[in-house]
């Protein structure tokens, strides 16, 4: 199963478990859900192509205690109602499960009105959410095992690109390889980056670590493993927009100097073409090669 | 007689509004939503303070949240709120600002000020409960009550509400227009055409005259949300 099809298969499957659970659509991914709305009548909710009203529904759902999961493409469910997810979620202090398709560029073909690549740093303006973008539909099922069963508001951002082994969705940082004393510094990568970052970073003395927890970001993991290497360095890759979490970063290291650097979706220009994600991540340096080549730059190697 | 006893008739609304503004000639004409809110909170909706909590209790929610002066001085009038409360309302650690926020004002079921987040936090709520099946003490479901002004209206995200709360029949849904002529470009044909279209139960009536909004408020309307328009001189 990929993300999106483990994404349904937990929460159908959840929506026989806890009769809180509510799904609320804008006619994405309907058919995903036809069988718990026979089965649980009242509690699959599509409203049809109207995404204020999807976000607003999931506030009024939350305040009547129930724990709605909301679905769609990133820019339909995170920018296009962003008011509603700032005051109907947010300051009614009620709670909700997003769940996003599309990713940055998933959808390549279809062009900028179907990415988001500023999701997550949207979402970084806003007091009180937890972030994950998985990199394994594993993940995926953690991490809606974990944020289902609480009242608080949750962004999962699914991609169409994953990594071959899952990691535990644990809040913390893996380490994947560690650096010796007198290592460049740490790599940081962030769900579906992982894979190309070992790849790309096979032949560098650095620690690489890895997490699909993104807010709240793991500060003092980050702090731990920029003490252990031979300098404070850190690179993130992340798998949208760059520097999202440059800010967390600098946090986790205000202690001490050091150097920072992002990788991630390009902030000064759209990328007016369509191809394939591959095309889009080579454009924006988030391939192989490019990381490879920014990673080195960056450690002075 | 307690001052609460005291302050709690529809001829006391002035005085406590009085309090808040400092105009101690103000009248209740110059809010328009005072008639709607009083006969609401006296005579329709099951909610007191000690139901503030309760599952099954009606739920109110001001959708238009700016001039709320008159629904501070109907929830201390229920005592749903302290009355010298009202003192103190805008200052940096009052309950009570110039638009209401639900963590902070007992009674108030939402935070609003920004137009058009009322009512589908509403269709929500009221999915919510029928989702639950909750129901109240006299086997009735609880009744869910928006109120929007006619400015409010402009905003976009009302109308995906009204056409998904038609769609889906939800009427324990209520939708109050208290309908001051203040949209800039009018509703040519009438606000209750908006929602009668789209399947609602649309009802006219004097946003002044308390047996008539009584009247509308309750009168059955199964199987379809309710829209009740309160006309008020502009």
């Amino acid at each position: 199963m990929n993300m999106r099809e483990t994404f349904a298969a937990t929460v159908n499957q959840a929506m026989d478990e806890d009769p809180r659970v509510a799904v609320v659509l804008a006619v994405i991914s309907a058919g995903m859900f036809r069988a718990s709305a026979a089965r649980h009548p009242g509690r699959v909710i599509d409203v049809g192509i109207r995404e204020q009203a999807m976000i607003g529904v999931a506030g009024g759902l939350a305040l009547t205690g129930m724990r709605p999961i909301v679905h769609s493409y990133a820019p339909f469910l995170v920018e296009r109602p962003f008011e509603q997810v700032k005051l109907d979620l947010g300051h009614q202090d009620a709670g909700a499960v997003l769940v996003s398709i599309g990713a940055s560029y998933d959808a390549s073909g279809a062009g900028r009105t179907h990415q988001a690549p500023g999701d997550v740093a949207l979402l970084d303006t806003l007091p009180g959410w937890t972030v994950y973008a998985p990199g394994h539909p594993d993940e995926v099922r953690d991490a809606l095992a974990a944020a289902i069963p609480g009242q608080d508001r949750v962004y999962v951002r699914l991609s169409e690109t994953a990594n071959r082994t899952p990691l535990p969705v644990s809040g913390r940082l893996s380490v994947l390889r560690t650096g010796s004393p007198r290592s460049a510094g740490v790599v940081v990568a962030v769900g579906p980056m992982l894979d190309r970052v070992l790849e790309a970073t096979s032949d560098l003395d650095v620690t690489v670590a890895y997490t699909a927890t993104v807010r709240p970001f793991d500060r003092e993991g980050l702090s731990a493993l920029a003490g252990a290497a031979g300098n404070a360095d850190v690179l993130v890759v992340e798998p949208y927009l760059r520097g999202t979490s440059a800010h967390e970063v600098a946090e986790a290291l205000a202690d001490r100097r050091h150097r920072q650097s992002g990788l991630g979706v390009a902030r000064d220009r759209e990328v007016r073409a369509y191809g394939t994600p591959a095309q889009h991540a080579r454009v924006h340096g988030l391939d192989t090669e490019g990381i490879a080549k920014a990673a080195r730059d960056f450690f002075l190697v | 007689m307690t001052t609460a006893a005291a302050l709690s008739r529809y001829a006391d609304l002035p005085a406590l509004i009085g309090l808040m503004e400092g105009d101690e000639k103000h009248s209740g004409a110059a809010h328009s939503t005072l008639d709607v809110l009083w006969v609401l909170y006296d005579r329709v909706l099951a909610v007191a303070p000690d139901t503030a909590e309760d599952p099954a209790r009606d739920r109110f929610l001001l959708s238009k949240g700016h001039g709320p002066a008159a629904f501070y001085a109907v929830l201390a009038a229920r005592g749903f709120l302290d009355v010298p409360t009202l003192r103190g309302w805008a200052a940096f650690d009052s309950p009570l600002g110039h638009h209401p926020d639900r963590v902070l004002v007992p009674g108030a079921e939402i935070g609003s000020g920004s137009l058009g987040h009322g009512l589908p936090l509403g269709l929500g709520t009221a999915l919510g409960l029928r989702a639950r099946r909750i129901r109240r003490a006299d086997g009735d479901e609880p009744r869910v009550v928006v109120l929007l002004g006619d400015g409010e209206l402009d905003e976009g995200s009302n109308h995906e509400a009204i056409a998904v709360a038609g769609r889906l029949g939800t009427d324990n849904l209520t939708a109050v227009v208290v309908d001051n002529a203040s949209s800039g470009h009018g509703w040519p044909g009438g606000i209750g055409r908006r929602f009668g279209v789209e399947g609602w139960e649309a009802r006219e009536v004097s946003g002044r005259d308390h047996d008539a909004l009584y009247g509308a408020l309750t009168r059955p309307h199964t199987g379809r949300p309710l829209a009740v328009v309160a006309r008020v001189r502009p």
